[in-house]
């Protein structure tokens, strides 16, 4: 400490020093497409951190307004583009519990797999960008080549490789290809090795983990009053996951549990969604041995028209809890559809984890949060 | 359950008390003749929910905040103000979210024609 008697501590209290107004983004590496945060500074330290939102934002409420509810399906793929199944998932969940239309058990267990696929496959994204965005660049390539065999699998299975459209009301568009068994087998062998291999390199170094130790804390408490959800909700402690609370598909026939973290901080996040990689392919193994033979799609007319009523249902997307509300009024568009977006509210808590920390935290939390700009602007 | 806009605050803090601890969501409908604001809280640990629908007119749509007792309001609120136009008394900060701030109208309304 310098006296304030001293030359240099007269020379200290008389130099002015000013916060200063920094903006991140809205072209910014880290911030993972087109976010603005509106951080003011006092040297290093962040004293308020506010987000601008919506340079993506295509209306896609009103647009759905516009649309028949099965034009809709194929816009839900743009909404969380690195999770398009479950986004797919969550609607058509919505449309059949509103309809009150039954799914063949064959066609159920195809979703299960690849909802689980999908999760991989984000949870891989998020992975390689978290461990960019702090400086390691390898981990990036691995996570990517590991996604890159889901996305094979997809593209064989539907014919896509980012925007899938392969859900239907009442089933799924397409039939497994022939060595769809085989191919995920072997992924799943695979997986398990590299998961080894990524703590080795990423996780379980030194440099991550003081990065990322104790930085973004968040209490189990504010968690749940900030409306947080998904794994950066489980991180703090918070025993929620849709799949076990209001389990849809066939999740209660599988033998699984929500991964769960103490720390609530953002090392935590990073390593309880690796855990979460290895429960989800747990869980594809088990359901490969399930799928029965039978009907795909049920038959429904080409004019599908809803029910006059509302309807709210949610699933646990790769990020959180994507609810779909739906108001119908009887004709073949929906009145309303309300789309809750788990990364647009889960940035609601962004500030708060943030304050006082330094500029370069700001990219390690942001990063942990996990967001995808699709849907936090829909 | 449809409560009147008064009756928000008192309901809201009694069902928070009683293990209501997660405001899940904040969605405004327009029925035309009014609007409609539903939202859904949540029992985190017996995973329970409440539902809790408000008619709103459409002259004077204004509603109490909900931002004192669930900060996770504060996003939503923004939004259902942003897309729809109803106004939320007592929130800290209540902008435009996804639109440019000099955005004229309100998009999810149902007058708000588009193309």
């Amino acid at each position: 400490m310098i006296g304030k008697d001293t030359l240099c501590g007269k020379i200290m209290s008389s130099i002015k020093t000013q916060q200063i107004e920094l903006n991140m983004g809205p072209q910014h590496p880290s911030t993972h497409g087109v976010l603005r945060l509106i951080l003011t500074l006092d040297g290093e330290r962040v004293i308020a951190c506010k987000p601008d939102l919506g340079f993506l934002h295509r209306g896609i409420e009103k647009l759905a307004e516009k649309r028949t509810y099965l034009q809709f399906i194929p816009m839900t793929d743009r909404l969380d583009y690195v999770s398009s199944m479950t986004n797919n998932a969550a609607y058509v969940y919505a449309l059949e519990k509103l309809g009150g239309i039954e799914v063949p058990e064959r066609a159920e267990w195809i979703r299960l797999i690849v909802m689980e696929l999908q999760r991989i496959a984000s949870h891989l994204v998020f992975y390689g960008s978290m461990a960019l965005d702090l400086g390691a660049t390898t981990p990036f390539l691995y996570a990517f080549r590991e996604r890159e065999d889901i996305l094979d699998i997809f593209e064989e299975l539907c014919g896509a490789r980012m925007t899938y459209n392969y859900f239907r009301p009442g089933g799924v568009s397409r039939d497994l290809p022939k060595d769809f068994h085989a191919k995920v087998t072997a992924f799943i062998k695979k997986q398990r090795e590299k998961l080894k291999e990524y703590d080795d390199i990423f996780t379980g170094n030194r440099i991550f983990i003081s990065r990322t130790e104790n930085i973004g804390v968040l209490s189990a408490e504010d968690a749940v009053n900030f409306s947080l959800s998904g794994p950066a909700l489980r991180a703090s402690n918070v025993d929620y996951d849709v799949r076990k609370a209001e389990p849809y598909s066939f999740y209660s026939k599988l033998n699984w549990k929500p991964q769960l973290g103490t720390a609530g901080d953002t090392y935590t996040r990073v390593v309880l969604r690796c855990r979460e990689i290895e429960e989800s392919l747990n869980m594809i193994e088990q359901a490969l041995d399930m799928i029965p033979e039978g009907e795909l799609k049920c038959k429904l007319p080409a004019r599908l028209t809803m029910p006059k009523g509302e309807v709210y249902h949610h699933i646990e997307g790769s990020r959180g809890d994507v609810g779909v509300f739906i108001v119908s009024d009887g004709s073949d568009k929906p009145y309303r559809l309300k789309w809750r977006a788990p990364s647009f509210i889960n940035l609601t808590c962004l500030e708060q984890m943030v304050k006082g920390m330094l500029v370069a935290d700001v990219i390690a939390v942001l990063a942990g949060i996990d967001i995808i700009l699709g849907e936090v602007d829909r | 359950m449809k409560i009147s806009p008064d009756e928000l605050l008192t309901k809201a803090a009694e069902l928070k008390d009683s293990g209501f601890d997660m405001l899940e969501d904040v969605t405004a409908v327009d029925y035309k003749d009014r609007f409609e604001i539903n939202y859904r809280l949540r029992n985190i640990s017996s995973g329970a929910v409440e539902t809790i629908k408000i008619d709103l007119s459409r002259e004077e749509p204004v509603i109490a905040s909900l931002v004192p007792l669930y900060r996770g309001a504060e996003f939503q609120e923004r939004e259902v103000f942003d897309l729809m136009g109803i106004v939320f008394e007592g929130h800290p900060d209540l902008r435009r979210i996804l639109l440019p701030d000099d955005w004229e109208g309100y998009p999810l309304r149902k007058d708000y024609v588009i193309d």
